[in-house]
């Protein structure tokens, strides 16, 4: 077990380890990349989808998907986090050198391992590719694991893609077929524009042999998965990680409940075939 | 089973007994309610009280806590060991405390609630007659005692039969000497209490309760969810009152130094339009509707098949405190007969 995670049984599952952040990156007008160091060599060791709760002693704590592989995570990790509410908003005040609470990690992330010899189809919307990026690097950093790679990333405008720099070099590197659209174009962009769905006819997949992520905001799931579901992609192997409102991370706060479930504790990631009978899931 | 008699005469003397020891905590008669609260010597305590306002959940999961204290940059978890006596819990409101008890202590157990959990000693005393015409007890198969107790007492006129269930109840009983072994008279008279009472209290569901979680999956999408929403004013009394609801927010306060505080947690309600609202915007749960199933779902159904233990324990208490007149009991039948006449068609309803 991860040793930030086993601190909760200590003296109390609400209370943070106080950790440093080590670098911040403006990506765009909202998004940030912090590096996060835990104390004493302390390790996260989480998996790929899974998130933490981040502290602003005085303002609150928000749940945050951890944005850096297990494999790129030794010693710190990565989070991007959007500066949407209090918390964040305080996030985004802080610099290099300055202290934050971490608890967790908390969740069920993706399960890379049954990932293993299928055709992997990445599909993140807007914000979807921070907890996204996570499993992406994973699974390049294990690239001859996998069949072929896709992503198919769309965002509402150019400069609210993320991570442009790292898929261009995903993209250079030859591992990963990459397509890329915004709803708006902006002057300057030469790329494909329309939302992300218009994306995926271009694409042929052996579909009983893929795997498809998608992350993204709440309104998305529904179009992505007629798509998916139309090339006929079992529903087992279509996977989402869903967002609710977290106060806890450990299913006892209530509010990320879909019927009887809670998403802290099943999720975030799940097979459309888990959710597939939840009502209030999608 | 064997059990202790406690003449009523004695009992003053035994609470002040174990007030030399616990706080006690037990019904309280303030302004024409009742609530639990920490007694003071000399007090009297009125053990054959209808309901309380609010359930005992309220003493081992207060309403504010405080989780953290931060001060000059350390963090301090604030776990508060407890010594109480909770005096004069109704069966109804045990079965609930066997579910917090799952909740908090099951999965990653919570420090704060098992700390403040395991000091508490709780006396459990027999309902012989149903408390507010809002209980619906007997449906709901608590009316009857949980397996696990630490003391239970029953009314048997005179004097109280005390049943010892656990190693905490039986240090109540230690270093007082006003009890004595019961004998085979006092079981006749416990036998007749027992089945005296139970003619006392209605049915109130018409059907059974372990047909509740089916009826409530197979009603999910009934129009009787809308009306319901029309009326209901999301003002989270009946999750308040309701002894089984655990869901809580998480708040920091900061000292005007704007570095020092706390971090509380509060409780919150799934009725309250913004609990299921994100940074972001969206609110997986906006309808009042929704909401309203949410409630009914969970105590009916979720909970009961998450821990095997009933969500709703038929208290009654949201009933009584509704605005708007919104009842378990009405909810549960209005679904079965809608159920009844969808499987029967119109012919035959009619008929």
């Amino acid at each position: 077990m991860s040793a930030l995670r086993e601190a909760l049984l200590d003296e109390s599952i609400y209370l943070p380890v106080e950790a440093r952040i080590l670098d911040v990156r403006p990506l765009t007008k909202l998004e940030k990349l912090f590096r996060i160091e835990l104390p004493e060599g302390m390790s996260l060791q989480h998996e790929p989808g899974q998130f933490v709760g981040v502290s602003v002693l005085g303002v609150g704590e928000a749940p945050i998907s951890i944005s850096s592989s297990p494999s790129r995570s030794n010693g710190s990790f990565e989070l991007c986090v959007r500066k949407a509410g209090s918390v964040t908003q305080a996030l985004h005040g802080l610099n290099e050198g300055d202290r934050l609470g971490v608890r967790g990690p908390f969740g069920h992330g993706f399960p890379v391992h049954e990932f293993r010899g299928k055709d992997l189809l990445f599909a993140p919307g807007g914000l979807g590719l921070a907890p996204l990026r996570s499993l992406i690097q994973e699974v390049l950093d294990q690239r001859h694991l996998f069949g072929r790679i896709l992503l198919l990333y769309g965002a509402r405008q150019p400069s609210e893609l993320l991570f442009l720099d790292e898929i261009e070099a995903w993209k250079q590197s030859g591992d990963i077929e990459i397509h890329l659209t915004v709803d708006r174009g902006e002057e300057g962009w030469t790329g494909n524009v329309g939302v992300i769905t218009t994306l995926f006819p271009k694409v042929q997949l052996h579909p009983r042999n893929t795997i498809a992520v998608t992350v993204g905001p709440p309104v998305m799931y529904r179009f992505v998965l007629m798509e998916l579901l139309g090339k006929g992609i079992p529903e087992g192997n279509i996977w989402l990680s869903l967002e609710r409102r977290m106060k806890c991370g450990v299913g006892k706060c209530g509010h990320c409940q879909m019927n009887h479930v809670f998403t802290c504790q099943d999720g975030p990631a799940f097979s459309y075939a888990q959710i597939k009978p939840l009502e209030e899931a999608l | 089973m064997s059990f202790q008699i406690l003449p009523k005469a004695r009992v003053e003397e035994w609470i002040d007994e174990l007030r030399s020891r616990h706080r006690v905590v037990a019904p309280t008669r303030v302004d024409g309610s009742y609530v639990f609260a920490e007694t003071r010597p000399g007090q009297s305590i009125p053990l054959d009280y209808p309901t309380s306002l609010l359930p005992p959940k309220r003493v081992i999961l207060p309403p504010r806590e405080e989780l953290l204290r931060f001060q000059d940059g350390n963090i301090e978890a604030q776990v508060e060991e407890a010594s109480i006596i909770l005096l004069g819990v109704h069966t109804c409101d045990l079965h609930a405390m066997a579910l917090l008890d799952r909740v908090y202590g099951e999965g990653v157990p919570d420090q704060h609630y098992r700390a403040r959990r395991s000091g508490t000693t709780v006396v459990s005393i027999e309902c012989l007659r149903p408390c507010t015409e809002h209980a619906f007890c007997k449906s709901m198969g608590t009316l009857t005692l949980p397996e696990a107790f630490d003391l239970h007492l029953t009314d048997l006129g005179d004097d109280y039969a005390v049943d010892v269930g656990s190693e905490k109840g039986a240090a109540l009983m230690e270093g007082f000497a006003g009890t004595r072994p019961a004998v085979s008279r006092d079981y006749d008279r416990l036998d007749h209490a027992m089945s005296d009472k139970w003619s006392r209290f209605p049915y109130r569901l018409d059907f059974d309760v372990s047909e509740l979680p089916s009826l409530l999956a197979s009603s999910y999408r009934s129009e009787l969810w809308e009306k319901l929403g029309e009326r209901c004013l999301s003002c989270s009394s009946c999750t308040m009152v309701c002894p089984t609801c655990t869901c809580f927010d998480v708040q920091d306060e900061v000292e005007f130094n704007l570095r020092d505080g706390v971090r509380r947690r509060l409780w919150d309600s799934c009725q309250i339009g913004m609990f299921a609202a994100v940074a972001g915007g969206h609110n997986f749960r906006a309808q009042r509707s929704a909401r309203v199933r949410h409630r009914f779902l969970r105590k009916g159904k979720y909970q009961r098949e998450a821990y095997g233990l009933t969500g709703c324990v038929g208290c009654g208490r949201c009933a009584s405190a509704c605005l708007v007149h919104i009842t378990p009991v009405d909810t549960f039948n209005a679904l079965y007969r809608k159920r009844l006449e969808a499987q029967a068609g119109p012919e035959e309803v009619r008929a």
